[in-house]
């Protein structure tokens, strides 16, 4: 007859823990992997209206953004309670956008010059006398393909 | 004699913290989501010695919006609700006599020849002041887009059984495999020539 060799009786031996930094490694990769860092910080309230008629916004490497809105609380006392327009974290003027728009335009690879979208993220509450200026401004460097950006919502939502 | 032994191990327990620390680090620094919103076209600027070309007043549907932002609908003060639904009875109206070139087959509409005659010839005018609410604004052409947007849906399902905003999000998304790209290519093209988006932004009055 064989002989079974006896167990050892007792507790049970302890869950290794040797291959969680390789299971948290792999989140922090996929997490590296399929976000994009915060490349400015918003000087401006951005409180963007709703809409659910919207395109996403695909290949983040063909956009231009264009903040406009109230500054916010800590910028207040230094410009004031107006909307402006915010272009890579400095507040400009409508003067401005053209040639941001251009020297955006010229950072970007060639393939990519004619195929550029700019991103306006307006503040729901600001005046469409600016938007127009900045869309006159737009017109004047043919950067004419835009994207009103939005958050996903009842477009009825905006007129509360 | 001191004793021989190897290296000594070096412990590798806080290994776990140390990721789960820059892992914390980058969720907090970066985002997820990617933008969305309303894609327009704005009109390039036309050279000043161009004429610009004569439109019949029956294709031109205008939309008004003042300061407080009420809607002026073809002279008519309208509320907005009711704009996406005056829209694409406009825009599907096909007005244009039977036998005539512009004639529309595919239009829906009640056939009124004071409104438009073709899908491809009727034109939206939005006008706005400098004061009205951007928030008022986006919520016009988001119903504007819908309008079209509806129509679009219409003729994709008559004619391949799929709406015609899931068709364009897949053929605009990168992720989609080439061939099937190629293919959805045609349809989006051929929806939109059924009823092309023109939608004319005059500049704003003061």
């Amino acid at each position: 007859m064989a002989k079974f060799a006896k167990k050892k009786d007792g507790d049970l031996p302890a869950v290794s823990t040797a291959s969680l930094p390789d299971i948290v490694f792999m989140l922090l990769f996929f997490f590296m992997t399929v976000t994009t860092m915060k490349d400015s910080s918003i000087m401006v309230e951005n409180n963007l209206p709703t809409a659910n008629q919207t395109k996403k916004l695909e290949k983040k490497d063909r956009i231009i953004y264009i903040f406009a809105g109230k500054p916010t609380r800590e910028y207040q006392n230094v410009y004031g309670t107006e909307t402006r327009i915010q272009l890579n974290d400095k507040f400009a003027n409508v003067g401005d956008v053209g040639s941001y728009i251009l020297e955006e335009r010229a950072k970007k690879p060639q393939e990519l010059q004619n195929v550029l979208t700019t991103a306006l993220k307006v503040d729901s509450d600001a005046n469409m006398g600016l938007i127009s200026d900045i869309k006159l401004e737009l017109r004047k460097v043919n950067a004419l393909k835009v994207n009103y950006t939005t958050s996903e919502g009842d477009a009825f939502n905006n007129l509360n | 004699m001191p004793r021989r032994k190897g290296a000594p191990e070096v412990n590798a327990g806080s290994m776990a913290d140390i990721a789960f620390l820059l892992l914390i680090f980058f969720l907090v620094t970066t985002t997820i989501d990617t933008d969305s919103g309303l894609d327009r076209m704005l009109p390039p600027i036309e050279p000043p010695t161009e004429e610009p070309p004569v439109i019949k007043e029956k294709n031109i549907f205008t939309v008004n919006i003042n300061k407080n932002g009420q809607l002026l609908v073809e002279e008519k003060i309208m509320d907005i609700k009711n704009l996406r639904e005056a829209a694409v009875a406009f825009l599907d109206n096909g007005g244009a006599a039977q036998g005539s070139p512009e004639y529309c087959n595919y239009c829906e509409g009640k056939r009124d020849i004071t409104s438009s005659d073709n899908p491809s010839k009727a034109i939206i005018s939005l006008k706005n002041d400098r004061e009205t609410k951007y928030s008022t604004y986006i919520t016009v052409q988001n119903e504007l887009v819908g309008a079209y947007n509806d129509l679009r849906n219409r003729e994709s399902q008559r004619l391949y059984n799929i709406d015609f905003v899931k068709m364009e999000a897949e053929y605009l998304n990168p992720e989609t495999p080439k061939d099937t790209r190629d293919e959805l290519k045609d349809k989006v093209r051929r929806i939109q020539e059924l009823f092309p988006q023109k939608l004319s932004e005059a500049e704003t009055s003061n």
